[in-house]
């Protein structure tokens, strides 16, 4: 599903971030990365999205080589991925419908099975009732419960959560967390980066620690070891 | 309408109304350099005028012998008119008429009176007085054709050397005017230009988190540009309405003042016969600036 061919990404002002990476992510895998603020998880995010290209080494999504392939293509794939951001990245200029609508009408969904849709989902995560309100009128659960409708409402092969529980209390974090395990278990890709040791701790998943922008160990089922 | 243009079109109008202060503000941006641009297209119709003004007033007159018959000065007339294409205008001055013309020029000027008196017969010679576009070298080869050619033996001067002086520095005027026009033009439009992009990139800063999100979720780059692009172009049309209500009034109100300093020149007809180029101009100006601007700064932003 997500292979990294020794990657290496080396930004212009010669900062090292990943250097010779190499790892493969299988399909219906719960995979976490772990590490240090600035050990490159991000970067290995941007990268999966396409949003950045390697200086060296291949990143593959589905087969396709990302650093060749056709930027069309990369806008394919990535509406294939839902992602979660640890601050949100909501579209503040929208309300909280058009945010969940604008993922759909973005992969060229019919007006009917949107109006359909989007409340659905939005009653799931229990915002039904702030359809009309702008992200900045929700609280930070609310937002990142949007945030996950948002990843969620095309059904995405893979999920891409980059810590996703950074700005949340205890209580909306297990709710995250769950709600990732329960989409992970109906065979969605998840690749959850944090540097949160309770959560990998719990989770008995594959977890990739990272080290000066190397993979330090990859284990089946890891925990948080630094 | 395609379900990806009426999505593209409806994001535009939301956010249009919902950033009613950043839309107004920059309305107010494309409006003054709009105005700039126009006021470009009033100083044109100026200049022409006055440039035009000066070269019908640039000519040169070719004296005929005393004797030369009317039909032999309108056959040169005719020749000259058909040999010189640059020739605008030739007018024949009988030796009554600039009798006459001199009379009244002078009336009541005693001395000179006495002077014609004395002389005792009309002492002007049958003339054609010519113009041409105001090129010293068309005056210059029009009194060259008059010296050299077969009637030449029917013309007694051709004033060309005494006015010579007058027509390159009248010419280099107005050539100087034109250059100067052109360079002011295109430092303004190109002010103008940096401005609306600037306004319109500011406009669009606003906005730098949200595209990349768009960009994240794998909108395609027109998605993501669409309604930027849409909301220059209503940034520019609501800028035109405005330059062009404001330039017809403008034009209106002042053109009493401006023919006084410049008699015979309507700024509010000059207004109406061009009233195409005013739209060509602030429509294309405001709708392409406004537009373009908004495809190069989303473009920028979309770059990996």
């Amino acid at each position: 599903m997500i292979k990294f061919n020794n990657v290496t990404k080396i930004y212009q002002n010669d900062t090292i971030v990943l250097q010779d990476i190499s790892l493969d992510i299988k399909e219906g895998e719960f995979v976490s990365i772990v590490g240090k603020s600035g050990v490159g998880k991000t970067t290995i995010i941007r990268l999966i999205l396409g949003l950045e290209m390697p200086t060296s080494g291949e990143v593959y999504l589905k087969d396709t080589n990302l650093s060749n392939a056709d930027p069309l293509k990369i806008q394919e794939l990535r509406r294939k991925i839902g992602c979660i951001y640890q601050d949100y990245k909501l579209l503040s200029q929208k309300t909280v419908y058009e945010n969940v609508a604008y993922i759909m009408q973005v992969e060229g969904k019919k007006d009917e099975e949107i109006e359909n849709e989007v409340p659905k989902i939005l009653q799931v995560i229990g915002l039904e009732d702030k359809v009309d309100n702008f992200p900045s009128e929700l609280s930070g659960g609310e937002q990142q419960r949007l945030a996950i409708a948002r990843a969620f409402v095309n059904s995405p092969e893979i999920i891409i959560a980059d810590e996703p529980t950074g700005n949340l209390d205890p209580y909306n974090t297990y709710e995250v967390i769950s709600l990732l395990q329960k989409i992970n278990k109906t065979g969605k890709t998840v690749v959850l980066a944090t540097h949160d040791r309770e959560i990998i701790n719990k989770l008995g998943k594959r977890v990739i620690t990272l080290e000066n922008g190397k993979i330090l160990r990859d284990e089946a089922e890891g925990k948080f070891i630094i | 309408m395609p379900t990806n243009f009426k999505r593209i079109l409806d994001f535009a109008i939301n956010d249009f109304n919902r950033n009613k202060g950043i839309s107004i503000a920059a309305i107010f941006v494309l409006t003054i350099t709009i105005l700039l641009v126009t006021g470009l297209v009033f100083f044109q119709g100026m200049a022409g005028y006055l440039t035009s003004q000066i070269k019908n007033k640039i000519d040169i007159t070719a004296y005929f012998v005393d004797g030369t018959s009317e039909q032999d000065i309108l056959s040169v007339k005719d020749e000259i008119m058909k040999s010189s294409p640059n020739v605008k205008n030739v007018e024949y001055v009988s030796k009554d008429q600039a009798l006459a013309t001199f009379n009244e020029k002078h009336k009541g000027d005693e001395v000179i009176a006495q002077a014609l008196e004395e002389v005792g017969q009309n002492p002007f010679l049958p003339s054609l007085n010519i113009t041409t576009n105001g090129d010293p070298l068309q005056y210059a080869a029009v009194a060259t054709t008059l010296q050299t050619a077969d009637f030449s033996k029917l013309i007694d001067n051709v004033d060309f050397s005494q006015k010579k002086d007058t027509i390159e520095k009248v010419y280099s005027i107005i050539s100087n005017i034109n250059i100067f026009g052109i360079l002011l033009g295109i430092i303004l439009i190109i002010v103008a230009i940096l401005v609306v992009y600037n306004t319109i990139k500011l406009v669009i800063e606003n906005s730098k988190e949200e595209i990349s999100t768009m960009n994240t979720v794998g909108a395609s780059d027109w998605f993501i540009r669409g309604p930027f692009i849409i909301q220059g172009v209503f940034y520019g049309m609501i800028a035109f309405i405005i330059c062009f209500l404001i330039s017809g009034i403008f034009s209106l109100i002042l053109s009493s003042k401006f023919a006084v300093m410049m008699p015979g020149f309507s700024l509010f007809s000059y207004f109406l016969a061009n009233w195409w180029i005013f739209v060509l101009v602030q429509l294309g100006f405001g709708v392409g600036v406004g537009a373009i601007s908004a495809l190069v700064v989303v473009k920028k932003h979309l770059e990996v």
